[in-house]
């Protein structure tokens, strides 16, 4: 097999489309005669649903139907559970999946009412407004503490309790490794909540045909297949007779898996009832509200150190908050719970969590799903230990790495996908070495300017600090190094699919079911097969996110894409291959063995003029007189499944220099570099692409984004005027290399890398801030996140007013 | 996000707009840049039945060197006037701007982004007197003069007397706002603008613009310095003012009249900074503006 492709940096075959305007988005089919939803929400967090009185709406002209629960009928039920929990022992959980549209009582602000389907969304938005909702206000419980406390008011009654989940998980025995400690830090950390903020909103289109009996939907999910599954079985209709087409998606992150959210399962059904095409596009401010968000949580953790830094256990005992409803499982506090534990050789390990409901919007994961949290809380322990300890922050992660020689692995508790934790391969040191060298870290970190004196006269050039700015209005700039590092488990099961077949043109289609949202797809599958069958990687056409086209499948998340649908159509192109070479070896009379397979044409080795080409192959497999002989197939395709035994570890180290002004708390960081590695890597430049998006989203999740929600489960801030993100003038360039080793699990040796930039950030952030502010303030320590420069000043107000002389 | 429905008309007059003004009163809204108005409708917290577009009146879009003075009753002559529809971006790219008014040079780019530049105008950002914005600082710094007119005649009033607490302007809803006349640079004067932001081009957390006028000795004159993003109304700081006048700008003098800003501003508090927050950046902006406008009005800056 030539490798011309694999491994090679080359553009991405979408770009040109996606650059030019030119690709389809949901918004962007416009089917005659379609009518617009519009959502009636609620606007309280809690409260009893009295009625509703739509009749006003309804005569408002251009209105087509209001719909409430009761309206639905049979077809009001709760959504699926997504991901059931893992069999831990002595495990609590209570699903409580989502409501089509409430019913007896609402749970969140925003939580859908009625619809409202009209002309035009500007009428169906008029007709909203007619809708007379009678709701009876209910105390809300808006935080997770208060949640699980005593005399909370309850969120689901037959619960009876806000507790929707416990779970304990533990490796050795923490207590016993604890007396032995020769430092036992202790420390509570929070991690707030945030959105996914993808560029393009949700969308839904359903398309009901009463002549031919199908249902079309064109959403902008992650995972087209699951949806058309459940769809046609909510419905009652064949899977045939439903295709979704998940078209060119503005990013999904998470929040577009199959979620079976209102507008998903409610349209469908709307359009069958009227016979008219029905579209819902979520606009900026109900993403607010009506897509899932994710990240809060709260630590109690405990790190046991010896005295020369070696982890001889942790404790962790956190909540985390689900929101109103749990469909996804237990995904994320065990991703957080497993994600924790890092590079690093834990010996003994208890780890506890207790899942609440809130009266906030769902939680679901987003990109780094849980392992965020995890790692900040493990990377927090690891600096406070190494300071209390006069330890180098770098040297403290050395000490306690796992060995190349230690895997696979095996943590001894279980991971989502329900598989033992067990890490598949991995060599930590060398891409500490590289960051370390890429990012001038040095052991005794930068030098600092006097605290809080006048004059450090040097004008703040490479790696020291300074003073910004002309005259007497320059301002102060310490710098600050950080270097943390993580591992991610990508690429669980349980399988994709895909279709490769070589067209009577020469050209190959290689379908696949996966969704796609703008990973770069349509050229990594590309290549992978390109390099098989011998043809340029602009000649393979790649079909992803119509159920039509392919039947089997999940979709795409948990880092999943390239490794499972990858060696899936690495698999279906290897077949096809030699379906080629047998054919031709039978038309041009040539033992296979002398055939080679190059720029879309078999050629015989030595004899230049003896070759047939692959769409004159193709046509010659799908003879129009004679038969197929028992035993072979037309064509020259092949479908293929890869499901892998369980997830692929990938890891990495990523170091930043930030520069703080102490007296605004304003942080700019001005260099970043990532080292990582994703296994076998199929495009640098994609996934360096994949780095640079991640680590933008860590950025706003660790110093922008925040949400402004009050105890009663008000959010103040849904826009983007004060939901801050990182734009590009606040993401620095970023600096990568790669470290390969391959994943055993897979025939390609791929790790996931979709999650991987925005994992760390978070941790970075708060350890480069604590080194630049190391002598400015000394004592602060960075325990939640998002930390915003309101927050950083007032640690930096408490820490000089309580870190005595040598801050003053 | 839709609004919802209004009545649309695109008058190309100044007369005519100030007709359907009048005839709609307070149903009616002149739209400008819409860079404010249109959001505020896309949110229905603004839904007004009629909107009169001014972007077609021509008249209303101009820069030029106030020469005549006096002849309107407006102030002058020196100095510029700025047509209320003028965009944003002329004025940040004016070399004439830059000559008669190089405050609101330095000023404009801490506007939003060029897009938005673009499309929003000057008068449009002073009568919407968002206590966050720029405009409306610069304005009360440089004693400026807006022309306001209404079916039954016109008036100049100065920014103080225009700008009356959130979002508030002494502009009646059948008036519209026609120019601004901004003073010329003037002999030992020296402006200076500060502002904090969390990104490129957010609203500040805090600002100021100031102007410092200096005696033939040296010695503080006049100090308007003029606050955004920390209070209710864009406001003047008076008391930091008076701790100014007469004295020289000396460090001393400056850190001084930086604290009794802080201390008399009674800033708002919001997600993005705390009342101490604001309160200390004031404080260092002030500071720094101070320093600057200081050495720009003795010559050395
Ligand atoms: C993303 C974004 C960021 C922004 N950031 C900033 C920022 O950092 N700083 C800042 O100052 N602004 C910012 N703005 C606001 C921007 O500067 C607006 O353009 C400005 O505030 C309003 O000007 P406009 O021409 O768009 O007015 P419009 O939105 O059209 O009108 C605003 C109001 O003024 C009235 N009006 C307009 N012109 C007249 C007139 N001649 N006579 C009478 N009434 C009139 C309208 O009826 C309306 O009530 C931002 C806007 C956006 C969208």
């Amino acid at each position: 097999m030539s490798s011309r492709y694999f491994g090679a940096r080359i553009r991405r075959n979408e770009d040109e489309a996606l650059l030019t305007g030119r690709a389809t988005f949901v918004d962007d089919v416009q089917l005659p005669g379609t009518l617009h939803a519009a959502f009636v929400r609620s606007d309280l967090a809690h409260g009893l649903l009295r009625g509703v009185d739509a009749a006003a709406a309804l005569e408002r002209p251009g209105v087509m139907g209001v719909f409430t629960a009761a309206d639905l009928g049979e077809y009001w039920q709760p959504g699926p559970l997504l991901v059931p929990p893992a069999p831990i022992e002595g495990l609590t959980f209570h699903a409580r999946t989502q409501v089509p549209l409430a019913r007896e009582k609402v749970r969140h602000v925003g939580e859908p009412i009625a619809v409202v389907v009209a002309e035009s969304r500007y009428v169906a938005e008029d007709a909203v407004e007619d809708v007379i909702v009678d709701l009876e206000p209910l105390e809300a419980v808006a935080d997770v503490r208060a949640a699980l406390a005593e005399g909370a008011p309850v969120i689901h009654e037959d619960l009876g309790s806000n507790l929707a989940a416990h779970a304990v998980q533990t490796k050795g025995d923490y207590d016993a490794a604890r007396a032995t400690a020769d430092l036992v830090l202790g420390r509570d950390f929070t991690y707030d909540r945030g959105v996914s903020a993808a560029m393009e909103n949700r969308g839904v289109l359903a398309q009901w045909d009463e002549r031919s009996a199908q249902l079309t939907v064109w959403d902008t999910t992650q995972a087209p297949i699951p949806i058309r599954n459940g769809l046609a079985s909510m419905l009652g209709l064949s899977e045939s007779q439903v295709r979704v087409v998940a078209p060119f998606i503005g990013g999904g992150f998470g929040p577009k898996i199959m979620m079976f959210y209102p507008d998903e399962v409610l349209l469908p059904w709307i359009s069958m009832r009227l016979d008219r095409p029905v579209k819902w596009i979520e606009d900026r401010f109900e993403n607010f509200f009506s897509t899932t968000q994710e990240r809060g949580q709260l630590h109690e953790a405990e790190i046991a150190l010896s005295s020369d830094g070696r982890i001889l256990g942790v404790k962790d005992v956190f909540v985390h908050d689900t929101g109103a409803y749990d469909p996804y499982g237990l995904t994320l506090p065990i991703n957080t719970q497993c994600t924790l534990l890092g590079p690093y050789d834990v010996p003994n390990y208890y780890s506890e969590f207790r899942v609440a409901f809130t009266n906030r919007p769902i939680v679901t994961p987003i990109r780094g799903a849980g392992r965020q949290q995890g790692v900040f809380i493990m990377e927090r322990l690891l600096d406070l230990g190494a300071r209390e300890l006069g330890l180098d922050r770098a040297e403290i992660r050395r000490r306690n790495f796992l060995s190349p020689d230690a895997f696979p692995h095996d943590h001894e508790i279980l991971f989502q996908d329900f598989a033992p934790l067990v890490y598949d391969s991995g060599d930590y040191e060398p891409a500490l070495d590289k960051a370390i060298e890429l990012i001038g870290y040095e052991p005794e970190g930068p030098v600092q300017s006097e605290p809080g004196g006048a004059s450090p006269a040097e004008d703040g050039g490479e790696g020291t600090d300074g003073e910004d700015g002309e005259g007497s209005s320059r301002r102060k700039r310490l710098r600050g190094t950080g270097i943390v590092s993580y591992i991610e488990g990508t690429g669980i099961g349980p399988y994709e699919g895909a279709r490769v077949r070589v067209e009577a043109s020469g050209k190959v289609c290689l379908v696949t079911g996966v969704g796609t949202q703008g990973q770069g797809h349509f050229t990594s599958f590309a290549q992978i097969v390109a390099d098989q069958l011998g043809v340029g990687v602009t000649d393979v056409r790649v079909v992803t996110g119509d159920t039509r086209e392919f039947h089997w499948g999940t979709g795409t998340f948990a880092s999943r894409g390239a490794v499972v649908a990858g060696n899936a159509c690495h698999a279906a192109a290897v077949a096809v291959r030699e379906k080629i070479l047998r054919k031709a070896s039978e038309i041009l009379e040539v033992a296979e063995e002398d055939l080679m397979l190059t720029e879309g044409v078999v050629r015989v080795q030595g004899v230049p003029d003896l070759s047939i080409g692959l769409g004159e192959l193709a046509l010659r497999s799908n003879p129009l007189r004679g038969a197929v002989e028992p035993g072979t197939e037309p064509g020259l395709e092949a479908t293929s499944y890869f499901g892998p035994r369980r997830g692929a570890t990938a890891s990495g180290v990523h170091a930043m220099v930030v520069s703080v002004d102490p007296e605004t708390a304003m942080v700019e960081i001005e260099r970043y570099v990532v080292v990582h590695d994703c296994g076998t890597v199929i495009n640098p430049l994609i996934v360096e692409g994949q780095i640079h998006g991640g680590v933008a989203h860590g950025i706003g999740n660790a110093f922008y984004e925040e949400l402004d929600c009050d105890s009663e489960g008000q959010l103040h801030n849904a826009s983007f005027m004060d939901y801050l993100l990182p734009t590009a003038t606040d993401v620095p360039p970023i600096r990568t290399a790669h470290i390969e080793t391959p994943s055993p699990l897979n025939p390609l040796g791929i790790k996931g890398v979709g999650e991987a930039g925005a994992i760390p950030v978070a941790a970075l952030f708060a350890q480069a801030v604590e080194d630049a502010l190391k002598e400015w303030a000394p004592g602060l320590e960075v325990r939640d996140i998002p930390l915003s420069p309101n927050r950083l000043f007032a640690l930096i107000e408490e820490a000089r007013a309580g870190g005595g002389e040598e801050g003053a | 996000m839709k609004p919802a429905s209004f009545e649309y008309h695109a008058p190309d007059s100044v007369e005519e707009a100030l007709g359907l003004l009048t005839e709609h009163g307070w149903d009616a809204k002149a739209l400008a840049g819409g860079q404010s108005l249109i959001p505020a409708m896309n949110f229905r917290l603004a839904r007004p039945a009629v909107l009169v577009d001014l972007n077609l009146i021509d008249e209303l879009a101009f820069i030029r060197r106030n020469e005549n003075g006096g002849g309107d009753g407006g102030p002058g002559p020196g100095g510029v006037r700025i047509g209320a529809m003028t965009r944003q971006r002329a004025v940040e790219k004016s070399e004439l701007v830059a000559e008669l008014a190089p405050l609101l040079t330095e000023m404009m780019p801490h506007i939003a982004h060029p897009q938005i530049r673009n499309r929003g105008t000057f008068g449009g950002s002073a009568v919407h007197a968002d206590p966050a914005s720029e405009i409306p600082a610069a304005l009360l710094a440089l004693d400026a003069s807006c022309r306001v007119r209404g079916v039954e005649g016109e008036r100049w009033v100065r920014a103080e007397e225009f700008f009356l607490g959130l979002f508030g302007t002494s502009l009646e809803p059948d008036e519209l706002l026609i120019e601004i006349a901004l003073p010329g640079p003037r002999e030992l004067t020296g402006c200076a603008f500060r502002e904090i932001s969390r990104r490129q081009g957010d609203y500040a957390l805090a600002g100021l613009a100031i102007r410092l006028t200096l005696d033939v000795k040296g010695r503080i004159q006049e100090a308007r310095l003029a606050y955004l993003g920390v209070g209710g109304a864009p406001a003047l700081a008076a008391s930091a003012a008076a701790v100014l006048i007469g004295e020289k700008p000396t460090a001393t003098v400056v850190e001084d009249a930086a604290r009794t800003a802080a201390g008399e501003l009674e800033p708002m508090e919001d997600m993005h900074a705390s009342a101490a927050y604001r309160s200390r950046l004031v404080e260092i902006l002030t500071r720094e503006a101070l320093a600057t406008a200081a050495e720009r009005a003795s010559g050395s800056g």
